[in-house]
């Protein structure tokens, strides 16, 4: 299992305000369906992101509204070439942590906060904390599509229907 | 019935029981506003707090770490406490963060009243 390229398919800069959260959910979700994840598992990718981009407000900028985080997106590929999951990266110029210590609290600990960690890896395959070269932090998210249908089946279930409704159009 | 742009809270339905009712994302912009609404409800003591979520599309963490102290603050003050018609998504959280069990949820809002 491979991304598609070095260069990411999609970058966006956003700043460091909760009330942009909703865009980068809206964006990741619509690209995880169209990449071939059910509904629940596009809802959930988009949970993570939201997740990660929360600490980032929270405890890499303090809450700051006017900083920078970037949000890159990769298909991934499988051996055939065939679309098999998606690889999203976080960066931002937040504080460096050490990546040993990005962890949640234990679930059986139930109080307000310190989910974001725990809910992030639950629902990724792979979640990589590292320091970026210089300043900030960098957060590498990756998810399998083992649910849900290849674009490449939908696409071809979609040309089935398509045809069928054309001939059921025709012998009307 | 007192209500701000995202938050209703309906205190007629029934004897004793105050209705929370957001909408939209409860998400980290967005869930300070429930939780003042939520604390403003606990100061009246009421004998149940139903939080219906019937229009919440989506809720994060900071939702959640609300409804968690919300529930602490109703365990203290011996108020019941009862979620209620939760869409997938939202409910899938909870079950991430394996707090199905620490809330009552059940599915619909008279369910939630008469429980």
């Amino acid at each position: 299992m491979k991304t598609m390229s070095d260069r990411p398919h999609i970058r966006v800069e956003l700043l460091s305000n909760p009330i942009y959260l909703c865009g980068a959910r809206e964006l990741v979700g619509s690209v995880a369906k169209r990449l071939g994840f059910d509904d629940l598992d596009c809802s959930k990718i988009a949970l993570a992101v939201d997740e990660a981009l929360c600490n980032v407000i929270r405890h890499g900028y303090n809450r700051r509204t006017d900083c920078p985080i970037w949000i890159s997106i990769w298909p991934i590929e499988n051996g055939s070439g065939k679309p098999a999951g998606i690889k999203i990266v976080i960066e931002d110029e937040a504080k460096q942590v050490e990546p040993l210590k990005m962890r949640g609290r234990e679930l059986s600990d139930i109080r307000p906060g310190g989910l974001g960690v725990h809910i992030i890896r639950e629902v990724m395959d792979e979640a990589q904390y590292e320091r970026r070269e210089g300043k900030g932090m960098r957060l590498t998210l990756i998810k399998k599509a083992d649910v849900g249908e290849s674009p490449v089946r939908l696409a071809s279930r979609t040309a089935q229907s398509s045809a069928a409704h054309k001939r059921q159009a025709t012998e009307r | 019935m007192a209500s701000d742009e995202n938050i209703a809270v309906l205190d007629d339905l029934a004897e004793g029981v105050v209705v929370v009712r957001p909408t939209g994302d409860v998400d980290m912009s967005r869930s300070p506003d429930l939780r003042m609404a939520l604390r403003a409800v606990h100061e009246g003591r009421p004998m149940k707090l139903v939080v219906d979520l019937e229009q919440v599309g989506y809720m994060d963490s900071s939702g959640l770490a609300t409804l968690v102290e919300s529930m602490r603050t109703a365990k203290g003050n011996k108020t019941s406490m009862v979620l209620c018609a939760m869409n997938d998504k939202v409910r899938a959280i909870f079950e991430i963060a394996r707090l199905h069990q620490f809330f009552t949820i059940v599915d619909s809002l008279e369910d939630a009243i008469s429980a």
